[in-house]
């Protein structure tokens, strides 16, 4: 190749490969993001069933039920307007307890949220970011996630 | 007075650096003869902020309350190590670390750079002293770590526990050392836009200290990689996490900077493309460090939530990278191309390899910043995850992959000869693999089976570059890309492994319960409390059994008082072929413990593949320097060893 082509073709390289990396990742975008919810969208018919999502709440006191396998719990999530009943299969993380905020993430199914993973607020200090919204106990202060 | 002295020598330091950035202008503007002044002023404020930051290490090991960083961030009784580590684990003193490495580093580049012109050095060191000046100015206005509180407390408020661990106590200073020691080669790639100086001198200078950053990189993506595994007990080796992005996207980077420069060292030629390299490989870095350290992404490793010190960053980082783009749209142009190179040739293939990560690089970048993006534009709450990543940069990687096994077998400038013939090997090698789980296991997932296929081909493929030769001569940057590429096939069949065969067993169980899991059978003998300096645990013991083998773990939940907190500890066992790793949960009503069990054949090639990469690194950096030395006692034969680099 001559330098001068060799150079049109290196730039029209880089800017395949940019076109390249921007639809490819718009498409994986499309598909692949999940949203967060809170119980009120979802009582608003917002998220639509199997797709994967994020729902943020406070754990409903008096709603935790252990199920006789010893490792899945239904619980309710609220936010004070709406709530969602949610089922994990797994070991709740450390500071999950009734009366504190928690998300979940998972899909939902037929009106319950089956939740892959539940992040949990994690001490007086750290908290997932979108329960900083939710709690007004919660000072802006320092968070951490799961 | 030790607070104080700290943030003198910041003082002194940084109005060094501003001196050293205008004797800069002085030399390129008027020729002035400053080359002698800016080494030594360079030197001296690299010693300046290794001052600033043992006065800080000096005040956590003394447990100083009445510094407000220590306060924050530490307590009297924790382990000395943690409260030594505690002076990194924290915004203020994490940034002022940072600042340190770049600040040395640049002093190590005035005494250590000689193989560039004196021009480009000189310039070089300037840009080195604008990056640090700018850093200076957030530490001392926006986050001043030696701040005092009046009246000082009794006693501090303690350290995150999931940050007191010895593995995370080291792993930000590797990964910031990886970081700044590309600050080198992006001001290295700024001094030679000015001076027009972009040749393979330049490349050959740059190159150990890429190198050197991206083999701390690795190791620091490796262990932070194993320190999520068994500090997060969830049995994952990689979250997509943003703060693990944010050091992924300057490894991705210089891994790319890394190949290219090779072509200018050798062929002198990508010289606009290198250096553009250069530039987005420390904006990566500055990137990683604006989301880790500005709040502005909540996770294990971002606190403080604060407007003020974002909005510095990100002006600073905004400033810097446009400054660096403008420079190079203004020069770049200008650059003359260097020597031609056919379609078939070295320089394609590692074309090639540019783009493929360039592309993979855009694909997390873009994922890792979308959900950023969007809250503040609609202030609408998403996150991209997992599926996102595995789904659009992992085939991309397995593409890439392949080719590793390609590019070093070309020759370069053009290939006449038939390369695909030396893969016949290689390539049966991954059909055999392909093969067999197909036989075995018809059920596996795609990725998974496609990952084992083309390990199996990389194994083969990797180490064609040593056979056809005496590979006891061959120059050990060859040995280096040889143990590194092999470490590429190790790693990618450790996460198909693991991928592919992990057994997983989440139950309840009383003492005297037995568990399967995979081969295992895991019997819970017992629980028991348990006590350490700063926490107390219930700690089980299990007593796992396959044929001959009888191992006992301890997997535990510690409580911690300040801040007070809960961690679970999983106990792992290591078996040539996979990792046992067990997860203790909570009582139930009944006495019944949770216990989450996993089988992962395999797992460990992940972090031994990673080792081995940066063990290649490691071998490379080692040949150059070597023939650095050896150059620099017979130059007239440096052509001849510079064919086979």
């Amino acid at each position: 190749m001559k330098p001068k082509n060799q150079r049109l073709v290196l730039v029209a390289g880089a800017v395949a490969a940019l076109f390249a990396a921007v639809l490819l990742a718009m498409w994986g975008l499309r598909n692949q993001v999940s949203y967060f919810y809170t119980p009120a969208d979802i009582a608003a018919g917002k998220a639509h069933d199997g797709e994967a999502m994020r729902l943020g709440g406070m754990v409903a006191q008096g709603s935790i039920r252990h199920l006789p396998d010893g490792v899945t719990i239904r619980f309710i999530l609220t936010d004070g307007k709406s709530q969602t009943p949610v089922v994990f299969r797994g070991i709740a993380p450390d500071l999950f307890r009734e009366g504190s905020g928690a998300v979940a993430e998972g899909r939902l199914q037929q009106g319950t949220f089956v939740a892959d993973t539940i992040l949990a607020k994690h001490d007086e200090r750290y908290m997932p970011p979108e329960l900083g919204n939710l709690s007004a106990e919660h000072k802006a202060g320092k968070t951490l996630e799961r | 007075m030790i607070a104080e002295a700290g943030l003198a020598a910041l003082w002194l330091a940084s109005g060094l650096a501003a001196l050293q950035f205008l004797l800069m202008i002085a030399a390129l503007r008027r020729g002035a003869d400053v080359a002698g002044a800016m080494r030594s002023i360079a030197v001296v404020q690299g010693a300046l902020t290794l001052v600033a930051f043992a006065m800080l290490l000096i005040v956590f090991a003394r447990s100083d309350m009445s510094v407000a960083l220590v306060f924050e961030n530490s307590s009297a009784v924790k382990p000395f190590i943690y409260k030594i580590a505690g002076a990194w684990g924290n915004h203020e003193g994490s940034m002022l670390m940072w600042v340190t490495i770049l600040a040395v580093a640049g002093g190590f580049l005035a005494v250590l750079g000689r193989r560039t012109s004196e021009h480009t050095l000189l310039a070089a060191l300037g840009a080195q002293a604008v990056l640090a000046l700018g850093f200076y100015a957030f530490l001392l206005f926006a986050s001043n770590p030696f701040a005092r509180l009046f009246p000082a407390p009794p006693d501090g408020q303690g350290l995150n526990p999931l940050l007191q661990d010895p593995g995370l106590a080291f792993h930000p200073p590797t990964l910031y050392l990886g970081y700044v020691g590309l600050s080198v080669a992006f001001s290295l790639a700024v001094g030679a836009l000015l001076t027009g100086e972009v040749d393979s001198r330049l490349a050959r200078a740059m190159r150990p200290w890429v190198l050197g950053a991206w083999i701390l990189l690795t190791l620091g993506i490796t262990a932070g990689s194993y320190w999520a595994y068994y500090e997060l007990g969830w049995g994952g080796y990689w979250f997509w996490d943003p703060v693990e992005n944010a050091s992924l996207m300057p490894w991705l980077a210089a891994t790319a900077l890394l190949h290219s420069i090779n072509v200018l060292a050798a062929r002198g030629a990508l010289k606009a493309w290198t250096m553009m390299l250069a530039v987005i490989a420390f904006s990566m870095s500055m990137v990683g460090t604006f989301l880790v350290r500005s709040g502005i992404l909540t996770s294990v490793h971002a606190f403080a939530i604060d407007p003020e010190r974002g909005t510095f960053l990100l002006a600073l980082l905004g400033i810097y990278v446009a400054a660096a783009f403008a420079l190079f749209a203004l020069r770049g142009a200008s650059l003359k191309e260097g020597a031609p190179f056919e379609l078939v040739s070295r320089e394609t293939g590692l074309v090639i390899n540019n783009l493929i990560l360039s592309v993979v690089l855009g694909i997390v970048f873009v994922g890792t910043l979308y959900p950023l993006f969007v809250e503040a534009v609609s202030g609408e709450k998403l996150s991209v995850g997992a599926p996102y990543f595995n789904a659009v940069a992992g085939p991309l990687a397995l593409v890439l992959a392949v080719l590793v096994g390609v590019g070093p077998l070309i020759a370069w400038r053009r290939e006449r000869r038939p390369v695909f013939k030396q893969l016949t090997i290689p390539a049966l090698l991954g059909v055999t693999g392909l093969a067999i789980t197909i036989i075995l296991w018809p059920q596996m997932h795609i990725l998974p089976r496609l990952g084992i296929m083309i390990a199996a081909y990389l194994a083969g493929a990797s180490i064609l570059p040593l056979t056809g030769r005496n590979p006891l001569r061959a120059p050990l940057a060859t040995w280096g890309m040889v143990v590194a590429h092999f470490g590429i096939a190790v790693a990618l069949f450790g996460m198909a492994s693991n991928a592919a065969f992990t057994s997983e067993r989440l139950a309840i169980a009383k003492p005297g319960d037995v568990l399967s899991v995979g081969p295992w059978l895991v019997a819970l003998a017992d629980v028991t409390p348990g006590a350490g300096k700063n926490w107390t645990a219930v700690e089980a013991e299990l007593r796992a059994t396959r044929g001959d083998d009888i191992v006992t773990l301890h997997p535990e939940t510690r409580y911690f008082s300040d801040p007070p907190t809960e961690t679970s500890e999983s106990a792992i066992r290591t078996f040539w072929n996979g990792q046992l790793y067990t997860v203790i949960g909570k009582e139930d009503q009944s006495g019944a413990w949770q216990l989450r069990l996993w089988w992962k054949p395999f797992v460990t090639l992940i972090w031994a593949g990673g080792a081995l990469i940066a063990l290649g690194g490691a071998l490379a950096l080692v040949g150059r320097l070597w023939r650095i030395a050896w150059r620099r006692r017979s130059p007239e034969t440096e052509w001849r060893r510079e064919r086979y680099a």
